[in-house]
């Protein structure tokens, strides 16, 4: 084995390089990077404000779909994202919920401290808000919640989490007086169909639902102004730059909830991508043309590959460099080794998404905590295999090297681990084929891959997308698994394939 | 040559040597032998430093055994256990020469001295290319002892050689290696539990029991001048097939 490492390290060294270049941070003069939430709005937005900062002549990135606003919030703070849509409720109520922050002047100067600032309000307020369908609120007249008073006949469905939120039903039914008691709960995406059924009249739902359109509903107006706002904005980071901010504030009051909607609608109901709603919209509105690149099929293929073999293989390679040492050291160590077993032991019992999201305070988002992430879960099998190939040396064949007269090293070298090599390499087998599988999780922090389809493809519920990560997933596990069969024949010396087959 | 000084060893609470005091002439084939468990492996195994004693010395060419010394002086050492212990993943060929590598030999030494082994061990160079799954198993124990002829070491320790080969290799494989200790001239401590294998080689028999040495002379000594009671009973116990001094033909 030794000569055969000897022969690969070049290329191994080389491809570990390419793909440190592939996915190690831009430098100076990078693009300005828009993040944006695993909700199709969040990502419509990111794509209005990538279009509109690239006319004013810089390259922008669109990390699209990174997770939720942790995610997102930290990534802000740390510089890894320039910019990215928010809402003033999300700002007031989970960041920074310990201050009180009523107005947007306050608001404003609770992010300055901070080094980030925020546009005026888009124009939508996404919140939560009662919903009819258009015909029966006609017919009995209703145009706000407070005319939901005169109709107690009426049966309400509501989400489960509105039910219980004392924000949601229980506040909303004291703020308005109302009546009802034919009150259900139901699950959100359930609500819609029960309401085009006519088994509930009326339900909560976000204000810029794509289904408001497909299935005709009348938003109530919160006349006694219930529910808080959650205007949408973007938020950036002072260096943002003033010709890419000029840009971003021309969406400023451009989009009402109409035209929110609309766009949720083309995207999630009828499948038109993210980039091509955004384009579409900002050429309506400000009479900007864009070419939208369309890539195709393959290329999209070709450049997920790309990531995703950059996320396995480097995190791979790292644990190789890292477990197979330590596996060693554990063996000539035991007292030492059962510490070291334990604690990777414990490091795989964090559930991979924990660990993502662990990473992002350290490392950002993107490949590199993703990369880390992996790295850490390829250890165990790599040292625990390491650690049982060199145990179960005969112990009369560990005297004979010693006997020999050879040092600890050629022993190591020469005989030890040449003769845990089969072990060695089915552990690192291991951890290839898990690692494939686990890294499609790094596209929840913006690590791209085979995970970013299926993301997408989950969100909007299209089967199809999913299958365009998945299916190459599964296949790149199996040549993965094949490959290393083929390693082994190359990699485990002939005598020890005899030595095993009985005779 | 080799010479144990007031030497004892033990494992966990037992005692396996009890304080042993022993001399190894040069240019000699000593037979250890004894009962299973007297100690007589860890005995070997302490003269190629692979154990420490508890208490005493093992010196090697008047220099007392020590970690810092060791490998050096094992290089000196040549080890052939049972079944060889020859490394799977190695050719026989990688097998003998695998010291030679590390010692850095250049290669045209390397090759000279592997022909003289194959002569003097009687293995076809073609064999060398086998891995030792696909050797026989007097042919292992040829090729392990080229691995420790290897260096030209002084010492040759052999543990239990012959023990698991069949009557019929192992009578000739005896014949064989008398030759070679006797035309090489070096100096050989072979372990056995074998009676007459101790008497076909050994120059002096060093009889052991229980962690202790019982009689230590040639064979006429222990027949003729048992030391006490066990020797005369070790001696009948293994009679049978016996040939005082000559080839010890079958005992299986």
């Amino acid at each position: 084995m030794p000569g055969s490492l000897r022969r690969w390290s070049g290329p191994i060294a080389l491809l570990l390089l390419a793909c440190i270049a592939v996915s190690g941070p831009a430098s100076a003069g990078e693009p300005v990077a828009v993040g944006s939430k695993k909700f199709t709005e969040s990502v419509i937005l990111g794509e209005l404000a990538s279009h509109g900062i690239r006319q004013s002549g810089r390259a922008t990135v669109h990390r699209e779909q990174m997770g939720g606003t942790r995610v997102l919030w930290s990534a802000l703070r740390r510089g890894d994202i320039d910019l990215y849509p928010e809402y003033t409720g999300t700002l007031r109520q989970e960041i920074f919920a310990d201050h009180a922050l009523p107005t947007r002047q306050a608001l404003r100067a609770a992010l300055a401290e901070l080094g980030l600032a925020m546009t005026a309000p888009l124009g939508f307020n996404n919140t939560y808000a009662i919903g009819m369908r258009s015909v029966p609120a006609e017919r009995l007249g209703i145009r706000a919640i407070s005319d939901l008073a005169a109709h107690p006949e009426l049966t309400l469905g509501f989400s489960n989490e509105f039910m219980d939120r004392e924000d949601g039903w229980p506040g909303l039914r004291r703020a308005y007086d109302l009546p009802h008691e034919q009150v259900r709960g139901l699950d959100h995406a359930l609500a819609y169909r029960a309401l085009a059924r006519g088994t509930i009249d009326a339900t909560d739902l976000y204000t810029t639902d794509a289904e408001i359109q497909r299935y005709d509903l009348r938003i109530l107006k919160d006349d006694r102004g219930y529910f808080p706002d959650y205007e949408a904005v973007f938020i950036y980071r002072h260096g943002l730059g003033p010709d890419a901010l000029t840009q971003l504030r021309r969406l400023e009051g451009r989009i009402d909830e109409a035209a929110m909607t609309a766009m949720n609608a083309r995207t999630k109901l009828d499948g038109v991508p993210e980039t091509r709603v955004a384009a579409g919209f900002l050429h309506k509105t400000l009479g900007l043309d864009l070419q939208v690149a369309g890539t195709t099929a393959v290329e999209r293929l070709v450049h997920r590959t790309g990531e995703h073999l950059a996320l396995v293989v480097v995190s791979l390679s790292s644990a190789i460099v890292v477990a197979v040492p330590a596996g060693v050291l554990a063996w000539l160590r035991p007292r030492l080794g059962q510490a070291i077993l334990a604690a990777v032991g414990i490091v795989q019992t964090i559930p991979p998404l924990a660990l993502l999201v662990f990473m992002i305070p350290l490392l950002g988002i993107g490949g590199p905590p993703a990369i880390a992430a992996l790295f850490l879960y390829s250890l165990l099998p790599i040292l625990r295999n390491t650690y049982a190939g060199l145990q179960d040396i005969p112990e009369h064949l560990r005297e004979s090297a010693r006997a020999l007269g050879l040092p600890l090293r050629a022993r190591l070298r020469r005989i030890e681990i040449p003769m845990a090599s089969r072990a060695i390499l089915a552990g690192i087998k291991t951890s290839a084929v898990v690692n494939v599988g686990t890294a499609t999780l790094g596209a929840l922090i913006g690590a791209g891959g085979y995970g970013q389809p299926i993301l997408t493809g989950i969100r909007l519920d299209d089967l199809g997308l999913i299958l365009q990560g998945a299916v190459p997933a599964a296949a790149l596990a199996l040549i993965t698994q094949g490959m290393f069969e083929l390693l082994e024949r190359g990699l485990v010396p002939r005598g020890l394939r005899l030595a095993s087959t009985p005779r | 040559m080799l010479s144990l000084e007031a030497v004892q060893k033990g494992y966990g609470g037992g005692s396996v040597l009890q304080p042993v005091d022993l001399v190894i002439d040069r240019g000699r084939t000593t037979a250890i032998i004894g009962p299973s468990g007297c100690g007589k492996t860890t005995l070997l195994k302490l003269m190629l430093g692979l154990l420490w004693p508890d208490a005493g010395e093992v010196r090697f060419d008047g220099q007392a055994l020590s970690p810092r010394n060791v490998e050096a002086l094992r290089h000196r050492i040549g080890y052939v256990i049972q079944e060889g212990g020859l490394f799977p993943h190695l050719s026989a060929r990688g097998n003998v020469i695998l010291l030679a590598e590390h010692l850095g030999w250049r290669r045209d030494a390397i090759e000279r001295r592997l022909q003289d082994l194959c002569q003097l061990a009687q293995i076809e160079p073609a064999v060398l290319r086998r891995y030792p799954a696909e050797l026989s198993g007097g042919q292992r124990q040829r090729v392990a002892l080229m691995r420790a002829l290897m260096p030209d070491p002084d010492v040759l320790l052999l543990d239990e050689p012959l023990a698991a080969l069949d009557p019929m290799i192992r009578f000739q494989l005896q014949g064989e290696l008398k030759a070679i200790f006797e035309g090489l001239g070096k100096t050989v401590v072979l372990v056995t539990h074998d009676l007459a294998e101790a008497a076909f080689f050994g120059d002096a028999i060093v009889l052991l029991r229980a962690g202790q040495i019982v009689q230590q002379g040639t064979l006429e000594d222990l027949v003729t001048r048992p030391a006490e009671a066990f020797v005369e009973d070790f001696l009948r116990a293994q009679r049978a097939g016996l040939f005082v001094g000559g080839n010890p033909g079958r005992h299986a």
